[in-house]
């Protein structure tokens, strides 16, 4: 097609010439395509013409020219000048020389890129880590300041309330969320009655899996698990939202109408937060307890009637009212580690997925440190 | 360059493209001859971006043909796909940068995919490129979200010529820019098209372009090019909207002193 086939790399012909001259023969196509042999052909004839003080390149035999062999073209001039020569290029055609002149005027000044330590890098992630978890903690802070300043507000002046927005979240973070947590609450009880009976069967014991069914679904699995859906489900749609909203930023364009996000975007979402998970975390519990019961019947032989008046036994109002008492703090802390992330998002897509993995890990890690902290404060005072 | 000019790089016939009930383009014909600019307007919402996307294969058609480089872009396998977007570059409305890399990394993205370069080449072409859109060097490590409307649109426009492409597809390459930087960035799109021997096909909303750009214009009305030509037939059309347009009042001072 343009006849430059035949040697490898001949593209680019050396000649040498008496008297310390050199003349480099150009032809084909200089194209992109060809790009990477180009290359490897300039750095040839760069190779010959060094201890050269004149060299000539001959452009009349190349049928295309594009920025790619134009820049190579352009280097190897720099290049035979660097090491002492002086290249010349005859036989351009013309409608090449605007290509030639505007490639001629790169201005090649690399960004330095610096080099660092790898003791010094290797101590700044450990710094900048730290410096990050801080940060964390003071951004949470702020955040529960915030969250706050707009409740008491709200407060004043009630009627400032997005009860719409509210109930819309609640519609998606409670109701819409029913089914799969039901779901699992049923099976996580199930597979813990079944569990206890298969062991304590061997010591006749089959009756104290009722109590432990109870109180463990009551004051604490049943929360947890729900929370740990909750930070997976919902707090990473906030996370996403609110992330998307800054990127975009809408949230800018609320500041600058003299609006606070935090009241319009976050309280909203935390309020329907807070009474979705309470709200959740009873029929979670109903549900893990029915689940129990269910294989109490059908795989531990035990009747129905039986199972209900053992655990009226085994459990009290205590166990049913701590576990309850705990899922608004939860959903405080899962609400607020995601609306913290979305606002923490960056421009970047990347930022948001980085942002939104953050957001349910961090909480899923305040829930069940908050639920070891709440044990230990119950332990204190004797429930 | 001079090769082949004239005859039709892109080729549109009879095309249908349609959302749901609504044909947006329909019956729509037209050329693009190698080595011109052509400059498509039309109002808001005419289907300017959907014919254009529709063009480098983004949506599909119902009706029609478009032939690209003498290739049916509807009909082809994935492979010749391959080939032919790799002979035409893409500016989008927004810059489309990636935003997780920088700006050297979005405009040797293409090169990475499609060619097996060293990597000093790699860095001196990225630059040069940058440098031919009116960037400096050490825009090279900054990232898209620190980078202004202009900058944006000039990265994106290296990006789009990163592999020397035949064709440039710009859609609104100076909405948001101010009235300077638009200019600029208009007199840019025609050393490169001068330079490269480009084939440009633009969506624009500025009169300034058209003047200052276009080799030719096409109006984009009611799903058909209703009318096409250099700037003189736009002036001297009666068509309504096209009077309108290049009349009204935003256009006088476009106008002024060129006719
Ligand atoms: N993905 C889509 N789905 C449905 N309608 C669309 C879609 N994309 C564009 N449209 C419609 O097509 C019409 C043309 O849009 P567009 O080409 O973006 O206009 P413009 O000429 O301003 O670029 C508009 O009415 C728009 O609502
Ligand atoms: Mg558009």
């Amino acid at each position: 097609m343009d006849g430059s086939t035949g040697l490898a790399g001949d593209q680019l012909m050396t000649s040498a010439m008496p008297g310390g001259r050199v003349e480099l023969r150009a032809q084909g196509a200089w194209t992109v395509e060809r790009a990477a042999d180009l290359e490897q052909s300039v750095g040839r004839a760069l190779g010959a013409s060094k201890a050269v003080r004149s060299v000539d390149i001959d452009m009349g035999a190349v049928a295309r020219l594009d920025t790619y062999g134009a820049w190579l073209l352009e280097r190897l001039v720099r290049d035979i000048a660097a090491i002492g020569g002086e290249a010349r290029i005859t036989g351009l055609a013309p409608r090449f020389h605007t290509l030639v002149g505007a490639i001629g005027r790169t201005n090649l000044a690399p960004p330095a890129r610096i080099r660092h330590n790898p003791l010094v890098a290797a101590l700044a992630v450990v710094g900048r880590a730290t410096l990050e978890a801080l940060l964390d903690l003071a951004r949470f802070a702020q955040m529960t300041g915030a969250l706050a300043v707009a409740f008491a507000r709200i407060v004043a002046r009630p009627w400032t309330f997005r009860l719409t927005s509210m109930v819309h979240h609640l519609d998606r973070v409670g109701w819409r969320a029913l089914p799969i947590i039901v779901l699992i609450t049923f099976l996580l009880g199930a597979i813990i009655a079944q569990q206890g009976i298969f062991h304590f069967r061997q010591f006749n014991a089959e009756f104290f899996v009722v109590d432990m069914l109870g109180v463990l679904v009551l004051r604490e699995i049943g929360v947890l698990m729900v929370c740990v859906m909750v930070a997976g489900r919902s707090g990473s749609a906030y996370t996403a939202e609110l992330g998307a909203m800054k990127m975009r930023e809408e949230i800018d364009a609320l500041r600058t109408m003299g609006l606070d996000p935090i009241a319009i975007l976050v309280a909203p979402r935390i309020a329907a937060l807070s009474l979705a998970v309470p709200i959740l975390t009873f029929v979670g519990s109903i549900a893990a307890l029915v689940g129990g019961g269910v294989v109490f019947w059908l795989y531990g032989g035990m009747a129905p009637e039986i199972f209900l008046s053992r655990l009226r036994d085994a459990i009290t109002l205590d166990h049913f009212a701590i576990g309850l008492f705990k899922a608004p703090f939860m959903a405080l802390v899962i609400g607020i580690v995601a609306s913290v992330e979305g606002l923490a998002v960056a421009g970047s897509a990347e930022s948001l997925g980085r942002r939104t993995t953050a957001s349910v890990v961090k909480a899923i890690f305040l829930v069940i440190l908050l639920d070891g902290l709440f044990a230990m404060f119950f332990a204190a005072i004797g429930k | 360059m001079s090769e082949g000019a004239g005859e039709a790089i892109i080729h549109v016939r009879d095309l249908t493209v349609g959302f749901g009930a609504v044909d947006v383009i329909d019956g729509l014909s037209l050329d693009v001859r190698r080595g011109e600019v052509l400059g498509l307007v039309g109002g808001s919402g005419a289907g300017k971006s959907v014919l254009m996307r529709t063009i480098i294969g983004l949506l599909r058609q119902r009706r029609g043909k478009i032939e690209v480089f003498g290739c049916d872009v509807g009909g082809m396998r994935a492979g010749e796909r391959r080939a032919i977007e790799r002979r035409w570059g893409v500016l989008f409305q927004h810059g489309a940068l990636f935003s997780a890399l920088s700006v050297r990394q979005n405009v040797q993205f293409p090169m990475r995919e499609y060619l097996n370069l060293s990597r000093r080449l790699r860095d001196e072409i990225a630059i040069a490129k940058l440098e031919m859109v009116g960037l400096d060097a050490d825009v090279c490590e900054k990232f898209p979200a620190q980078l202004s409307g202009g900058m944006i649109k000039r990265v994106a426009l290296a990006r789009a010529l990163a592999l020397d492409p035949e064709i440039v597809f710009l859609d609104e390459p100076t909405s948001g820019l101010d009235p300077i930087g638009a200019a600029d960035f208009d007199e840019l799109i025609r050393t490169l098209s001068r330079t490269l021997g480009l084939t440009v096909y633009m969506v624009t909303h500025d009169l300034d372009s058209l003047h200052a750009v276009c080799d030719r214009i096409a109006v984009l009305a009611a799903g058909q090019v209703i009318e096409d030509g250099p700037i003189s037939t736009m002036l001297a059309s009666d068509h309504p909207w096209i009077r309108s347009y290049f009349h009204g009042r935003r256009s006088r001072a476009a106008n002024n002193g060129r006719i």
